[in-house]
This record gives C-alpha cells, sequence and structure tokens, in this order.
C-alpha cells in the first residue's frame, strides 16, 4: 500500500524558497532493482536539496494498478510532481541527478 | 514429430468489415499483432476501431481500443457519426476505451526505465473485460513522448510478445515513414500481417485504397483493393471477389419494344442478363432503356435507375414526349431514380452507393445510364474494373440490367466502350444513319449470348407513340432509311405500278390480235365450208352425168340393133 517517506522538520537555512514544498509520488511496480535504485536516489536528492519541504508517496502499482490509469503513468518508475505546479513526470531509475533536478524545478543556485 | 506440433492451418480472426474478410481469407491472424499503416487521415483508426465493434457485437469478443492520440470523448462523438454508442458498449463490458497520454513537455527523463506501466494498463483492460481483441492507435506516439529509442524498441518488442502470450488478437497502427512502411520501423516487431493503407488524390478525386503488404502463413488477395469510409464504416470491394459461378436463368423478358423482342428470336432479353445499349448522342439510348423499365414495372417488378447525365425529371418529361409515362410507376414504388453527377464522387463511391442501394432497394431490374459517364471520373482501366464488379453482383443477385453507352462519331463501333463487351450478354447498337441530308437511327443486335438473334439492321423510329422497328429498305444502292426509304419504296411502287400498266396494255392489243384471228379462221372456215359444198355437188353432177351417158348409148345401140354384149 502506500507508503510515506517524510521530510523531517527541520528549519531551512535557504530563505530564500523557504517555502517552496515538494509534493512527490513514486511509481513503482514491484520490488525491482530499477524501484529499490530510483528509491535510494529520491532519498539521497530529497535530502540534499529539499530537506522538510518535501512528501513523498510511494505507489507500487502491482497492489493499485488502476492508478496506472488515473494517473496516466506508462514508465516505471515514474516520479510525479505534483507541486510545485505544473504538473510533471520525471521517469526513470533517477540515476541522472541533474535531470531530477530540472524536473523537480530546482535550479543550480539553489543547489 | 509429436502430433500436436503438426502444422494447422493459421487461425484467423474475422473482422467484419465488408471485404477485409474476402482478401485476408479469413481475417486477421487470430492471437497476434497486426499491423496497418498508412498516412494521416487514411483509415487507420476507423478500421481499428471497427474490428473492435464487429468483434463485440458480431463474434462475442470484447476489445480494447488503446488511443494515444484521441481521448474517449473524442472517439465517442467521432464514432456516434458512425452510428456506434461506445458509451453504452463500455457500459456493457464489451468495449473498453483506454486513453494513454503522453506529453513530452512533461517528461522528464532521468535514468533507466521500462514501460511497466503500460503493461500493467493493459493488462487491467484486458482482464477487466476479458479482451480478446486490443487496438493500439497509434502506438508510435511514444517515440515521439519518450526520447531513449533503445528502450522504446526492446520494450515494444517485449509488448508484442506479451500480446501473443495474453492470445490477444491486435492491431497496431503506424504512420507511414518517408521510406519505410512506417515511421518508427515498427513493421520489425509486427511481422505477420501488415496492412497498408494509402489515400490518393487524382484529379481532384480522392481514393482509398488498401493492399495487404505480407501475411506471414496465409494466402492473401495481393492487388490494391479500393475503399470507402462512408457513413456505415469501411467497406472494401475486392475486385476478385465475385466469381464466374452464378446461377443463371432461362427466364425470358420483354424489351418492352414487340418488334426487338422478335429480333431477339421472338422472347427478348434474358432475365439476369446484361444489356448493353450503346450508340451516338440522342441515337435513342434512354428511350430503349424507358421502354424496358416501362415494361418491366407493368409486370410488377421494382426497377432501380442510375442518372448520370439527366435528372429524374427531365428523363420523365423527355420519355413522355414519346409516349412513355414513368411517373405512375415512381408513385406506387416500382421505380425509384437515383441521380448523380459522375464527378460528385470517385468510382468507388459511386460503386458502394450503388451497391447499397441495390441492397436496401432490392430491385428486379437495374439501369445505368450512361455507364460511359463513369469514365471521366476514373480511368478506362478503373471504370472497367469497376463496372466488372457492379455487374457481376447485379448477376449474383439475378437482377437484369440495362446499361447504356456513348460512342462518337467516327468511332468504330465495337471499339465503343473498350472491354466491356466481354461482360455484356446482349449488345444492341444504335446507330445514325446519314444520307441524302437527313439522319436516321438504326438499330441492329451486335450480340446476344445464347439465343438465334436477328442479324438485320432495323430502323428504329422514335415517335409520339413510342418506339418502333422498321425494315430498311434494302436494295442495290444499299441500305436506305427514313425519306429515302419512304421515297424508294414510292418510287418501287410506281414502276410496278406502270409496269401493271404496260401488261394490260400488252394484254389487250393481244387480245384484240386473237379475237381478229378468230374472226379469220371463222370466214376461212365458212370458205372452206362452201368448197367442200362445191365439190360434193360438182361430184353429183358428175355422177348423174355419167348414167345419163350410159343410158343414152343404150338407147342408141337399141336404136341401131348393136351387139348387146358389148354394153
Amino acid at each position: 500500500m502506500l507508503e510515506l517517506i517524510a521530510g523531517t522538520e527541520k528549519t531551512s537555512t535557504q530563505t530564500s524558497s523557504a517555502d517552496k514544498k515538494w509534493m512527490l509520488r513514486l511509481y513503482v511496480a514491484g520490488q525491482t532493482l530499477k524501484s529499490i535504485v530510483a528509491r535510494a536516489n529520491l532519498q539521497r536528492i530529497c535530502e540534499q536539496h529539499m530537506a522538510d519541504r518535501y512528501h513523498v508517496e510511494v505507489i507500487d502499482l502491482l497492489e493499485n494498478p488502476t492508478l496506472a490509469k488515473d494517473d496516466q503513468i506508462i514508465a516505471i518508475p515514474t516520479l510525479v510532481r505534483n507541486l510545485p505546479i505544473p504538473v510533471k513526470k520525471i521517469i526513470g531509475d533517477l540515476s541522472n541527478t541533474e535531470r531530477v533536478l530540472i524536473g523537480l524545478d530546482i535550479y543550480p543556485a539553489e543547489m | 514429430m509429436n502430433n500436436t506440433n503438426t502444422p494447422q492451418s493459421l487461425a484467423k480472426s474475422l473482422t467484419g468489415i465488408r471485404g477485409l474478410d474476402e482478401i485476408t481469407e479469413g481475417g486477421l491472424p487470430k492471437g497476434r499483432p497486426s499491423l496497418i499503416c498508412g498516412n494521416a487521415g487514411c483509415g487507420k483508426t476507423i478500421l481499428g476501431m471497427e474490428f473492435l465493434l464487429h468483434g463485440a457485437l458480431d463474434y462475442n469478443e470484447p476489445g480494447v481500443f488503446v488511443s494515444f492520440e484521441e481521448t474517449n470523448d473524442d472517439l465517442t462523438s467521432n464514432f456516434a457519426a458512425l452510428g456506434y454508442d461506445l458509451q453504452d458498449l463500455e457500459a456493457r463490458r464489451l468495449l473498453a476505451i483506454e486513453y494513454v497520454y503522453i506529453e513530452r513537455s512533461e517528461i522528464e527523463e532521468a535514468g533507466d526505465y521500462n514501460l511497466d506501466g503500460l503493461f500493467i494498463r493493459l493488462g487491467q483492460a484486458i482482464d477487466a473485460i476479458g479482451a480478446k481483441r486490443i487496438v493500439l492507435d497509434t502506438i508510435e506516439v511514444l517515440f515521439a513522448g519518450l526520447s531513449n529509442a533503445a528502450i522504446l524498441r526492446a520494450e515494444l518488442r517485449r509488448l508484442f510478445r506479451w500480446l501473443k502470450d495474453k492470445g490477444v488478437t491486435a492491431i497496431v497502427t503506424g504512420e507511414r515513414g518517408e521510406r519505410t512502411l512506417t515511421r518508427y520501423g515498427l513493421e520489425e516487431y509486427v511481422a505477420d500481417c501488415v496492412i497498408l493503407l494509402d489515400l490518393r488524390v487524382d484529379e481532384q478525386i480522392a481514393t482509398r485504397r488498401l493492399r495487404i503488404v505480407k501475411y506471414r502463413g496465409s494466402e492473401h488477395g495481393a492487388n490494391e483493393y479500393p475503399f470507402l469510409i462512408d457513413k456505415q464504416g469501411i467497406s472494401i470491394l475486392p475486385i476478385t471477389s465475385l466469381g464466374l459461378d452464378h446461377t443463371v436463368s432461362d427466364e425470358r423478358i420483354s424489351s418492352g419494344i414487340p418488334r426487338l423482342d422478335t429480333m431477339l428470336s421472338g422472347e427478348g432479353y434474358f432475365r439476369g442478363s446484361s444489356i448493353l445499349v450503346s450508340g451516338t448522342a440522342g441515337s435513342g439510348k434512354t428511350s430503349v432503356a424507358a421502354k424496358f423499365i416501362d415494361a418491366a414495372c407493368g409486370r410488377g417488378e421494382r426497377c432501380l435507375y442510375f442518372a448520370f447525365e439527366e435528372s429524374p425529371q427531365q428523363i420523365m418529361r423527355n420519355m413522355l414526349s414519346i409516349g412513355i409515362d414513368l411517373a405512375p410507376w415512381v408513385a406506387q414504388g416500382r421505380l425509384r431514380f437515383h441521380a448523380s453527377r459522375p464527378s460528385v464522387h470517385g468510382l468507388e463511391m459511386h460503386l458502394v452507393t450503388m451497391h447499397k442501394l441495390i441492397l436496401e432497394y432490392d430491385p428486379v431490374n437495374v439501369v445505368v445510364d450512361p455507364i460511359s459517364a463513369l469514365t471521366v471520373v476514373g480511368s478506362d482501366k478503373e471504370a472497367k474494373s469497376m463496372l466488372t464488379r457492379l455487374i457481376d453482383f447485379l448477376k449474383t443477385r439475378k437482377i437484369t440490367t440495362l446499361l447504356t453507352g456513348v460512342t462518337h462519331v467516327g468511332d468504330k463501333l465495337e471499339a465503343s466502350n473498350d472491354e466491356i463487351p466481354s461482360l455484356i450478354d446482349t449488345w444492341l447498337s444504335l446507330r445514325d444513319i446519314e444520307h441524302q441530308g437527313e439522319r436516321n437511327r438504326g438499330m441492329y443486335i451486335l450480340k446476344s449470348r445464347g439465343m438465334a438473334h436477328s442479324n438485320q439492321i432495323r430502323e428504329f423510329i422514335l415517335s409520339d407513340k413510342g418506339i418502333d422497328l422498321f425494315d430498311v429498305y434494302l436494295g442495290p444502292d444499299g441500305v436506305l432509311t427514313g425519306a429515302a426509304r419512304v421515297g424508294q419504296e414510292a418510287l418501287d411502287k410506281s414502276t410496278i405500278v406502270s409496269r401493271q400498266h404496260d401488261i394490260q396494255r400488252k394484254k389487250r392489243e393481244y387480245e384484240h390480235k386473237r379475237q381478229a384471228l378468230e374472226a379469220n379462221i371463222l370466214a376461212l372456215r365458212e370458205e372452206f365450208d362452201t368448197a367442200t359444198e362445191i365439190i360434193e355437188s360438182l361430184s353429183e353432177e358428175e355422177k348423174q352425168r355419167d348414167a345419163v351417158i350410159i343410158h343414152d348409148r343404150a338407147d342408141m345401140a337399141k336404136l341401131r340393133r348393136a351387139d348387146l354384149s358389148a354394153a
């Protein structure tokens, strides 16, 4: 079912985008190598760049197959950025950090 | 070898699309993917959806339509125009529409992925309704939405294998590429059956064509088949689907022109035969057709009249001028006109329209006036192929067909409508005969299969009383018609009269002579009789004189006392 990876409540040192929040959903299909890698990569990036300002929901489509249709998921793994808008899909095992950051709308200045 | 491994003929899945099952000899390969490719707007989506709709409604095989381009609402409204209620079918679990949305601008690729999401969706949709058929329209959108072609190719290969394992019959559509069948080379993965659709515009008239590029392990028609998309969806009309095995009738029906029936060995046309009336403009072809229709309606038969040159009103008015009133037949529903300009559609559309009307109205007789108008729309070859199929179709339905064809002045008569004659059973030729400054119509039977027909040319006269056929004047100067025939006939008459006069005069002359001779004979006989009388009287006189002489001598001897012994 749903699994939550929540950021710990710490005050951010980066005041410029302090009120920016990330609402993320990671879609996987079973415990595959790709999904494990993706979750590890996501965890790392979140902690590095959005500490305390992110909320991640992990959805296993093998358990909730109908969500694939509802959320228009094709590729696995897919990370959906529901916030900040617009909605963006980042597909793949998230090993390309640069592309993930672009997808998450995190600019090098904030890095 | 294992017995279960013996080769079987390929199982096929009927598409239910008119014509396609004939050329594929039973449909698409069952449980395998087929590729339908073609340019935008060539009918891929409709073909795919029809495959599912017929499967769901006619063959009890529910289907999933995976749309990468059109949303459910788009599809629903598009197919409502074809008379299908997709929402209702979805509610009845006969159809599932799976709209897959991919927008490149919303996607960021960050590492290795696969298409398990799509697989899960398809698996869900298939299992939910127990689908036996699936259409992926068009899966190439994936290539536009995702940039990693290597992953996509591997995943597509896996997808088609997976669909095969699931045992669903699939149609995959693909856009036509520059030099390849599909832009992204889908034909590499879907290798069992590839169908190419094409839309060509020739002289402003668009014709759709379908060709089976490949069909592994099966016989199939190799030609390009024209097809149509209209209110009832797709219809393909394979040229060769109809053979020459229709049953024939011995029944004869009147042509409506008694003298013509006489020429056709006394009984008229064969029922279910094809009749061509050819002639130059204004030679009376439509009149012959109208007479035939009039007679057929009179027998209570339904007739369908395809007019390509004149409006029904015009035909009826014109025919009224020669005493044929078609209006009551139209009013009674025995005669229906279908008038259209040849150039409104391509040939195929005409053919299908005609097919449909014939199926709908179910006539006993059909008139196409004129067939030559159709060559304006297509090439001669296309027109011929269309007419072949039309005539074959009509023959299998045992419909008597009368076609008219225009020949042009100066054409060699037999060259008219080139190859069409081989399809024709009875061919009437109307000719203009020009002589001494007037034009007259002549008719003769070029051929009439299966009957001893007249080889004579007849003069064909249209008057307010209808059509009459007259013997032409055949004299030392050849065939004469019209005024020349009447003139010649008058001349002949006067010659005969004067000859009769001559004879009468001579008769009288010799009568006189005979009478004179008789008088002569009478006179001579009288003369002869007189002569005979004279001769008789003279000999009597002589006898008497002799007797007297002898008597006198005796007397004298007595007197002289002579020896009497001497006496």
